[in-house]
């Protein structure tokens, strides 16, 4: 049982904060959002520089072999920091969904670049459709000699518009919401017949529908067995969940430093807010919701590496679930006890805010995952 | 960041679930995994039988006869006491009073009471709340005033669990109205059996004895049985409050109800089906588990950050987290627990929580042997956000004493 960070672990910490005390605060943050990126091409660089883009690959990759808890480490100064950078979707999930499935070759070739930051790669997993389901497949895939022709449609691609590829999900054989029929396909950017549809999301963060059109690629493009790709794309989600998790509690526990510090500094009726009992109640039921998030944050990192699917996808769920409810406790409570500071751009408050929702909607709400997690409800034993 | 036991933990546990399955008598075995009534002299048995195997107080140091475990080996301890079903320990005696009296108490009562506590041979019960103090405690004004070599005790105590079976009560009493009302306060223990004390009964909304007022009319209390210093007890009173929060969580017993809940649900038949296949009543459950995977990390959190803190006396402020959060998932445990029920949840015969009740034909189709009348449980829980500091006084500690507000 050990719940503390190691020194190694600390000291990382302890490099983002730095680095985002200097390179990246409010206005700075601002400048950066209206950029053509949406994000700092120059943190992106810093990144690799500091070993984060490759914190999670095999060492034999180029990689630092980080753990999840690693990743959680770092997810939680992308919350504190409101980061923009394509982390989770290159990193995270496409650079774990490689790492597990890829050939060695396509490994050798992809993960060095992704860990350098000079490739960035998104999943693009989910149909108009089918909301959340990740079987819900209707884009199609037609093997013709030695190439695959895909035609169809993909919604939300996180980060789209900024990515040198794409891990595709087609269905090659059975039909939509099939489980199995699914295979999973290397795309890039610049594809014959590929339309990437960009636009900004609730935070400025951009996204993409992709439209495929009889795009063809080779045999060497398909990744892990044909018809078999769900549950490594499932693997590869609940990766993301759990640093989702991770930000979502650097996001509250940033939201509650901030709520505080107003409730002790902002005066009415010629005394600091905080000292109002329905105040105080409010902000220690927002204290609560931030430490329970945690622990479920943790839960989802110690199991996100875990081989056993049924346990983790068990744990994953519970952890998204509870975490979007605590969210939006702690999100729209800090903007109510901001007053009119809460509901104005230039007020970070209504950043974070803003950010705990994008976590909420993004691989399944809290909702769809309260479902997940009671469907598989574990028995009396 | 680990959230796995050591082997010597994992070793721990398993000798303590060995111990229970041998040694746990069936017959108070069955009545709690039934949701039946137990007894004062079940309490003692088993507290005699944890004695002799030296584990009569899993929370005391070696030094006073308890076992020296740590938080972390208490928590496994409790967790597999619920789970075997053996019947909690009298916390106000061993978990309550005896952490004063070996921080404040002289050598004679240590001497004296600690033993007789750790064998079972003593029950304490606890003098705190009065018909005019509840959340604020320290305006009570049961007085002693001191009189040669004793204290006359007058004024009444209030919500007194168990004391019908007491045959000590530990007080907090009023010997000044000087300063702050804070500073006038004393720790008395007072023998049940001295004249001038009486006990009334204050019968549940379950309909059960569990609570009762104690009168106090020119009881003559020795000297000698008071802690620490004469006005200094308030100080003695918030170490015990801290202590007495710390099992609060109730991660074991919580753990245990979800299973049965589990097992009510699959029983209970709804339009002919297993309750627990019908989406909503299970998305309920699914949402506790969810509270309950939580708070059992964030205890262990709170726990293992303690064991870590050399200088730490007792656990700090962050128990209160610990205490909302657990009675109110014990509480809504019981309330699923009741409507799995539906309306075979509506009669509601007392008796039948006797485990010696024969039950009658007409009753046995509403209560299955893993129902018995359970919406007592739903009535009776309501009391867990109150007692030991309500859920608001908490909240108000995690303000003052975490935000600083």
């Amino acid at each position: 049982m050990e719940f503390d960070y190691t020194e190694e672990q600390l000291a990382l910490q302890d490099t983002l904060q730095r680095f985002i005390s200097r390179d990246y605060d409010f206005d700075k943050r601002k400048a950066i959002l209206k950029s053509d990126l949406g994000f700092s091409a120059d943190a992106w660089k810093q990144y690799a520089e500091l070993g984060l883009l490759s914190l999670p690959f095999p060492e034999d990759f180029g990689g630092l072999g980080g753990s999840a808890v690693d990743v959680m480490l770092v997810m939680e100064q992308f919350g504190s920091g409101l980061l923009m950078e394509p982390y989770l979707s290159s990193v995270v999930v496409s650079g774990g969904l490689l790492r597990d499935a890829a050939s060695k070759e396509l490994k050798q070739k992809l993960l060095p670049e992704i860990a350098a930051g000079s490739a960035k790669a998104s999943l693009a997993c989910y149909e108009a459709a089918g909301r959340y389901d990740l079987s819900y497949v209707a884009c199609t895939a037609t093997q013709k000699g030695g190439t695959w022709q895909l035609s169809g449609q993909k919604s939300v691609v996180l980060d789209g518009p900024s990515s040198d590829f794409f891990l595709v999900t087609a269905r090659n054989s059975g039909k939509t919401g099939d489980a199995v029929g699914v295979s999973l396909f290397l795309v890039p950017r610049d594809a014959k017949g590929l339309t990437i549809l960009g636009y900004p999301t609730q935070i400025g963060a951009r996204a993409a529908d992709l439209k495929l059109e009889n795009v063809a690629v080779g045999a060497d493009a398909l990744i892990g067995p044909a018809g078999a790709a769900l549950p490594i794309v499932q693997r590869a989600i609940d990766r993301g969940i759990a640093a989702l998790c991770a930000e979502a509690v650097g996001v509250m526990n940033a939201l509650n430093k901030a709520t505080l510090e107003y409730l002790k500094t902002r005066k009415q009726f010629g005394v600091a807010i905080g000292t109002f009992q329905a105040l105080k109640h409010r902000m220690a039921d927002m204290l609560i919701a931030a430490e329970q998030s945690r622990s479920m944050a943790v839960i989802a990192a110690v199991n996100a590496d875990s081989d056993d699917a049924a346990e983790r996808q068990r744990a994953i769920a519970a952890a998204k679930a509870y975490i979007g409810q605590a969210g939006r406790l702690v999100g729209q409570q800090a903007v109510q006890l901001h007053g009119g500071m809460g509901v104005v751009d230039e007020h970070v408050v209504s950043h974070y805010f803003k950010r705990l929702t994008m976590i909420d909607l993004t691989f399944g709400d809290a909702d769809y995952h309260l479902g997940r997690f009671s469907d598989m409800l574990r028995p009396a034993s | 960041m680990d959230l796995t036991f050591t082997k010597q933990e994992e070793a721990f546990r398993d000798e303590v679930r060995a111990f229970f399955a041998a040694e746990l008598p069936k017959e108070i075995r069955d009545k709690l995994e039934m949701g039946r009534h137990i007894s004062k002299d079940d309490m003692v048995r088993w507290q005699k039988i944890l004695y002799r195997k030296g584990w009569g107080a899993p929370n005391w140091p070696t030094k006073f006869g308890g076992t020296g475990w740590n938080v972390v080996q208490q928590h496994i301890f409790e967790e597999e006491r619920a789970e075997a079903c053996a019947p909690p320990q009298n916390v106000f005696g061993l978990k309550m009073l005896a952490p004063v009296m070996q921080n404040f108490g002289n050598a004679a009562q240590q001497e004296y009471f600690l033993p007789r506590i750790l064998s079972g041979e003593h029950w304490w019960c606890q003098g705190y709340s009065e018909p005019g103090s509840g959340s604020d405690l320290a305006s009570l004004r049961t007085s002693a005033v001191r009189q040669g070599d004793h204290y006359v005790v007058n004024g009444q105590k209030t919500w007194n669990t168990m004391g019908q079976y007491a045959d000590w009560i530990f007080a907090l009493v009023r010997t000044s109205t000087e300063g702050r009302q804070q500073q006038g306060i004393s720790f008395l223990l007072i023998d049940m059996k001295s004249p001038g004390v009486s006990v009334r009964p204050i019968i549940m909304l379950d309909g059960g004895h569990e609570i009762n007022d104690v009168f106090f009319d020119n009881v003559k209390v020795p000297v000698q049985n008071l802690i620490g210093e004469e006005n200094k007890g308030w100080t003695y009173a918030k170490f015990l409050l801290s202590h007495e929060r710390s099992g609060n969580a109730g991660i074991g017993a919580c753990k245990h109800a979800l299973k049965k809940l589990k097992e009510i649900a699959a029983a209970q038949l709804a339009n002919g089906k297993p309750l627990i296949e019908d989406s909503r009543f299970r998305d309920r459950i699914a949402q506790v588990e969810m509270e309950l995977m939580a708070l059992e990390i964030t205890n262990l959190r709170v726990l293992s950050g303690y064991a870590k803190d050399q200088k730490a006396q007792s656990l700090g402020p962050e128990v209160s987290m610990l205490k909302i959060k657990g009675s109110e998932i014990i509480q809504t445990l019981a309330e699923l627990k009741m409507h799995a029920l539906g309306h075979d949840a509506l009669p509601y015969v007392r008796e039948a929580l006797d485990i010696k009740w024969a039950g009658n034909p007409l009753l046995n189709t509403h209560y299955g042997s893993y129902a018995p009348p359970l919406s007592g449980q739903y009535f009776n829980q309501r009391k867990t956000t109150i007692y030991a500091g309500s859920t608001e006084v908490q909240k108000n500690i995690i303000s003052q004493m975490i935000l600083g507000l």
